[in-house]
């Protein structure tokens, strides 16, 4: 599988996220900078977390103008798997390859713990190994989550099987409690309309081995390294 | 020429921000605020041109940066 990660000036999960691709898949991917305008022939790119641009003006709006966007947006309209985590989600929404914007925490808190997460979609190269309603334990790492659109938008995701994942209780409920940061409908994690684009703001990467605390990631890669190793 | 831009939440967007200001001073003692919206005021300075190029300009940098209109409405004045 060849991949590659974006780095912005701020990223600060590129390594965690280059670990996890290796880890599975057994080939590192190309760590490409920025101020790049070309992407090689690749089947997966991530844009990593971390703080882009130290968050000017608003997280993610400097990075999604970057030199290399026009390529990943070209790519990801192409159909590459794109795999947007944390600030890549907040970039991804920046550049329009996802609907929606991701606020202020509702309650004005930085974040960092892990939280539970209930599996909505499987039916995506990205969440195939994962069961439908499953829930998982990743960590959140952010100040700025809170997911927010439009209400024809909303019912839009809702209804077209868009949401990836959402903020639940360990049980599996899904309710005002779990949901750390006031994103709409508990939302964590949307797909594009054609299912090769999925932004999360939870760090899948950070937990894919026991000695680091968890394992729940893992299947994320594992998926995407086995399906883009056949192709 | 000047150009002063006004960034605010457009209306039915949640401004968490905008909220704990309010609290903040009716911990002071200020009674009758009734609501606090908070946004982003930037100022540009551009070379000396043709005003509606100027506008037409400051119009583009909003929608394609300074804004994420999304959430956000902008407006822009123009000082001579």
């Amino acid at each position: 599988m060849k991949s590659c990660v974006i780095v912005f000036p701020g990223s600060n999960c590129d390594r965690d996220v280059a670990v996890a691709i290796e880890a599975s898949s057994g080939t590192a991917p190309l760590m490409v900078w920025h101020g790049e305008t070309a992407l090689p022939a690749c089947d997966l790119i991530v844009l990593p977390g971390g703080f882009s641009y130290g968050d000017y003006l608003r997280s993610g709006a400097m990075a999604a103008r970057a030199p290399i966007m026009r390529a990943v947006l070209a790519k990801a309209a192409s159909g590459t798997p794109v795999l947007g985590l944390c600030n890549g989600f907040q970039i991804m929404t920046e550049a329009g390859m996802l609907p929606g914007a991701l606020m202020r925490n509702a309650g004005l808190k930085f974040i960092c713990r892990d939280v539970f997460l209930k599996v909505e979609n499987t039916d995506n190269i990205f969440n195939r190994r994962y069961a439908s309603g499953q829930v998982v334990r990743f960590p959140i790492s952010h100040h700025d989550g809170n997911y927010f659109t439009d209400a024809a938008t909303l019912d839009r995701l809702e209804s077209t099987g868009r949401i990836a994942f959402r903020y639940c209780a360990p049980d599996g409920a899904v309710n005002a409690s779990a949901n750390p940061n006031g994103s709409l409908n508990n939302i964590a994690g949307i797909l594009n309309a054609a299912g090769n684009v999925l932004g999360m703001m939870p760090h899948p990467e950070r937990l894919i081995a026991p000695e680091l605390g968890g394992s729940d990631g893992r299947a994320m890669f594992d998926a995407l390294a086995s399906l883009l190793q056949c192709a | 020429m000047k150009a002063r831009i006004h960034i605010t939440l457009k209306k039915g967007v949640l401004d968490p921000q905008g909220k704990a200001i309010a609290n903040a001073l009716s911990h002071l003692g200020f009674d009758g605020v009734e609501e606090v919206r908070q946004g982003k005021y930037i100022e540009i300075d551009l070379a000396d041109g043709d005003k509606a190029q100027a506008r037409a300009k400051l119009d583009a940098m909003c929608a394609q940066l300074l804004a994420n209109t999304v959430i956000e409405n902008y407006t822009v004045e123009l000082q001579a």
